[in-house]
Parts: structure tokens; sequence; C-alpha cells
């Protein structure tokens, strides 16, 4: 499925050891987990499992212990916008208005004012915000923060964006409709997207690729190559695929998957 | 209609018309000589008085003035130095490491202690009253600074990163803006020591000055020009704290929220 034109930002047999007070502690151990654009790659598994471990890897925050991180063959070697980076708190500069965030980027570039607020003001309207330019992002609902959060990072024009449980403090129906906006961005930009998330569901209904870790040490058990997203996007409805018996059995696999992978970690220690 | 903020206010003017009433009381009954304490009326007409006639060889604005003029001076330099070198005690643990014993040494120590020994080395003008208020304001200006930096949220200087700042736009665009809450409140504290240890300095060693005119009165026993003295050094330092927490409102009103 994967286009050939397509960029490829890549872990290969990545470890990352932290040393501590109780000695050395394995946040990820051999893992090879490929994002290409145009795909859609889940995290999933409990907090501690080296899902955001990872992120920091491909971001550049960190450098793997052993291991490569690639993007399209050249290693990476620190942040950069190719790569820009979704938070599960929002992280805004709260000093700005919501324009000026999403601009923040392409200030740092140098690019004019009335430029970049030309590619704000569409970049907002593109995520739902229309009108909200000039508010302060104080007097915004976390899952409007959230929209700003996502139309910052697509204001550099990154090949990626890597996004930590970017929905993981928004309520249930706010999160749905943050999902479906994240779909149809992910169509019509066609970016390589990684993300986290601790919901078996937002997995599911993501993922072009959905990847189980399981913690101590940090490593990927499964892999599941969901199709949930593609069928809303060909216009199927959201209800119907969420209430669609392959989805349930999928769900309650993944659930199960977790569970004992879980006990498992438990009777390790 | 019930508005708590209303409310607030009327119990501070309520406060303060009750010690006015006692005061006028005490000193119409004449059960307080107004060599100890003038009335109200008294030291009302001695302020109109000193800022006709002045007292002890300068009008009323000369002193004022020149006891603003000091601190002014004093932040001005101390803003262009306490700010960068909180900034680099912040963003460095060795810069932190090697300044951090020197400012935690002298900043407990009261102005006034060390004062004579900058008599000493630099006399008693001007020179010496605008050292020892830019050394009060420092200390806790550069503290506060660093304090500001160090609680800068990670993920917001990663963001920036990855945004593709470098790291002179991520310290000047990100860390600075983040810290700004934190380094105006240092600003008001400091000021806020700054002013009472001049006033303080004008009483050992000055010719002009609200400090000065107050203890010249005192030695001239005119008691309702010490008082005129005392409510204007307050009224001034009130003004003071009200403009800066204007400015912390116009330029760091984001974080109270937050």
């Amino acid at each position: 499925m994967t286009d050939p034109a397509a960029s490829v930002l890549s872990a290969d047999a990545v470890c990352v050891t932290y040393r501590s007070r109780n000695g050395a502690v394995q946040a990820l151990r051999n893992v090879s987990l490929a994002v290409a654009t145009g795909e859609i790659v889940v995290a999933l598994g409990a907090s501690g499992c080296g899902k955001s471990t990872l992120l920091g890897l491909y971001a550049g925050f960190a450098r793997p212990t052993s291991g490569r991180v690639l993007i399209e063959g050249a290693p990476v070697t620190g942040p950069g916008p190719d790569r820009a980076v979704v938070f599960q708190d929002d992280a805004l500069m709260p000093w700005l208005s919501a324009q000026d965030n999403v601009a923040f980027g392409l200030r740092l570039r140098g690019m004019g004012r009335p430029e970049r607020e030309a590619v704000a003001r569409d970049l907002l309207r593109e995520v739902g915000l229309d009108g909200f330019a000039d508010h302060a992002i104080n007097e915004m609902s976390g899952g409007m923060r959230q929209r700003v959060g996502l139309a910052r990072a697509l204001a550099v024009d990154p090949r990626f964006l890597l996004m930590d449980e970017p929905l993981g403090a928004l309520d249930e129906l706010t999160r749905e409709r943050m999902q479906v906006l994240l779909l149809q961005l992910w169509q019509r930009s066609g970016k390589g997207i990684f993300l986290i998330t601790h919901s078996i569901e937002e997995a599911l209904f993501l993922a072009t690729e959905l990847v189980l870790f399981s913690p101590r040490p940090g490593r990927i058990v499964q892999r599941y190559r969901p199709t949930f997203g593609r069928r809303f996007l060909a216009g199927e409805p959201l209800r119907a695929i969420k209430s669609d018996p392959e989805f349930l059995a999928m769900r309650e696999t993944l659930a199960a998957a977790i569970l004992s992978e879980e006990e498992e970690g438990l009777a390790r220690g | 209609m019930d508005n708590p903020s209303r409310g607030a206010g009327w119990a501070s003017l309520a406060t303060l018309a009750v010690i006015v009433a006692l005061w006028w009381a005490v000193t119409a009954s004449g059960l307080i000589a107004p060599l100890f304490l003038p009335g109200p009326g008294a030291v009302g007409l001695r302020i109109v008085d000193l800022a006709r006639n002045g007292f002890v060889g300068a009008s009323l604005w000369q002193h004022a003035g020149a006891s603003l003029a000091r601190v002014g001076l004093a932040m001005l330099f101390a803003v262009v130095t306490a700010i960068p070198v909180g900034m680099a005690m912040g963003l460095s643990r060795r810069i932190n490491a090697a300044l951090d014993p020197l400012i935690e040494f002298y900043r407990p120590v009261p102005p006034l202690a060390y004062l004579p020994l900058i008599v000493i080395w630099c006399g008693i003008g001007e020179a010496t009253k605008v050292i020892l208020i830019t050394l009060a304001i420092f200390a806790p200006l550069a503290i506060a600074t660093a304090s500001g930096v160090r609680r800068v949220d990670a993920d917001r200087v990663r963001a920036a990163r990855s945004l593709g700042a470098s790291r002179d736009q991520v310290v000047w665009l990100v860390i600075f803006p983040s810290a700004l809450p934190d380094i105006l409140t240092g600003l008001r504290i400091a000021l806020g020591v700054g002013w009472s240890t001049l006033v303080a300095a004008e009483l050992v060693a000055a010719t002009r000055g609200l400090g000065f005119m107050v203890q010249s009165a005192s030695q001239m026993l005119v008691t309702d020009v010490v008082i005129a003295g005392i409510l204007l050094i307050a009224v001034i330092a009130l003004a003071i704290e009200l403009v800066l927490r204007w400015v912390e409102r116009r330029f760091a009103g984001w974080s109270g929220t937050r």
C-alpha cells in the first residue's frame, strides 16, 4: 500500500536505557517501526511502556542508546520542522493570540507578518476555529487549544506529525470530533502521522498501522492493520463503523492483549 | 448590585475613615499634644505649605524628585544587569553554581549594614545611594528571574525546537516571555525593598530627599512635617506598586489564569 514516492521516518532496532538510582532501566528494547507519509501509525499501550520515548527519538529530543533513527535514510540529529510535534498538554505560548501561536513556526523562519497571518488564518479555518484568530489561549477550551496546537504544527508544513496523546485530556464527544478532523486533515495533506494513545477505540479508528506496546522493557508485542479510518473517509457512517462486529471484536482482542501483557508484567515483577 | 469587589472597596475606605476620625478625635480633644501628634487638618495644611514653600532649602518636589531619581536610576541599572544575570543563572547550571553563593551571601544582609562600607569607598554623594539601592534590588530580581527561567514548561521549549527554533530564538521567544510574570513580580518586590532602603539611607547621609526631609524635621521637632513626609513616602510607594501591577496585568496578564 506504501506509495513509492513516500518519505519514511524509521526507528531501526532502537534501544534506550536510562540510568536510575535502582540501576539501568530499559525504556525501549529492540524496537523497529517505520512511519511513511500517507500512513497513520498508532502506538497503543499502558503508561510507562516507552511510547513517548519512541516519539522523543523520532522528534530528535533524545538519541537512542543503540540502533538508528532515520528520516529518508539520513540519521535524525535533532528536532526540526519536518517532524512537528503535538503535545498532550498543548504547550502553546499563552502570551500570544491563537493566530500568533499558529504563525509561530513561520515567524521563526523570518516570514513577514502579513504573509504568516494569512497562512495562520487559513489553517485556523481548516481546524474549525474560524473567527478565533485574536482570542487569547486562556480563553479557549481544551479542545480548541488542541486545534490551535494542530494548526501550529501544520503551519510549518511538516512531512510528519508526531502526536503524544493529543486527545487524552478531552471529553468523549470533543475527542470523537477531533478524531474525525484528524482523519480529514490527514486525507487532504497526506502527511505521515505517529500518534500515541491510551484509547483502544481511538487507535482502531485512526490507525492504518496499530502497534501494541508492552512495558518493562518497552517493546512492540503486536502489529495490526485496521481499515476503519479509511472506511470512514470512504463515506461509511461513524456510528456504523464503531458498532461493526469486526470493530468490536478487534477492540476485545486488544483489550485482552493489553490485560494479559499487564499481568505478565506484574508476574515478572 | 451585589458586587463583591465594590463591597471590598467600601471596607477599605471605611477603615481609612475610622482611622482619620480617631486621629482627629484624639488631637482635637487635646488628648495628645500637637508636638507629639498634630491633627489631620494641621498636617493637610503643612502638605500644602510644603508644596508651596518647601523645607530645609529645597522644595517638596525637589525632595521627592531626588528620592525618585535615585530609585529610578538604581532600577535601571538593576534591570539591565540582574535580568541577564538571572537568565544566565536559570539557563546554565554552571553559571548558577558560580554566582549563587555570592548573591545568597549578601542578599540576607540588611543594606543599611553595608551602607557604611559603601560610604567609606564612595563618599556620601549620589553614587553611594544609587549603588546601595541597586544592590538591594539586584539580588531579589536576579533570583526571581533565574527561578522563572527554571520553571519554564519543558514541552513549550520542545515545541519551539520542533518548529525549527534556534537556541537564541528559544531563549528570547519562549523562555524570556514564559519567565516574564516571575520577573515582573520580582521587580515589584525588589522595588519595594529598594524604596524602603533608599528612604532609610537618606536618613543617614543626604542633603535632599524625602527621608532627609523627615529626618531634619524630627531633629527640629516639626512633627507635622514628619507625618506629612511619612504619608508622602507611603503614597509614592503605593503609586509605584500600582504602576507595576498595571505593567504585570498588561504584559503578563495571561499567567494569572493558567
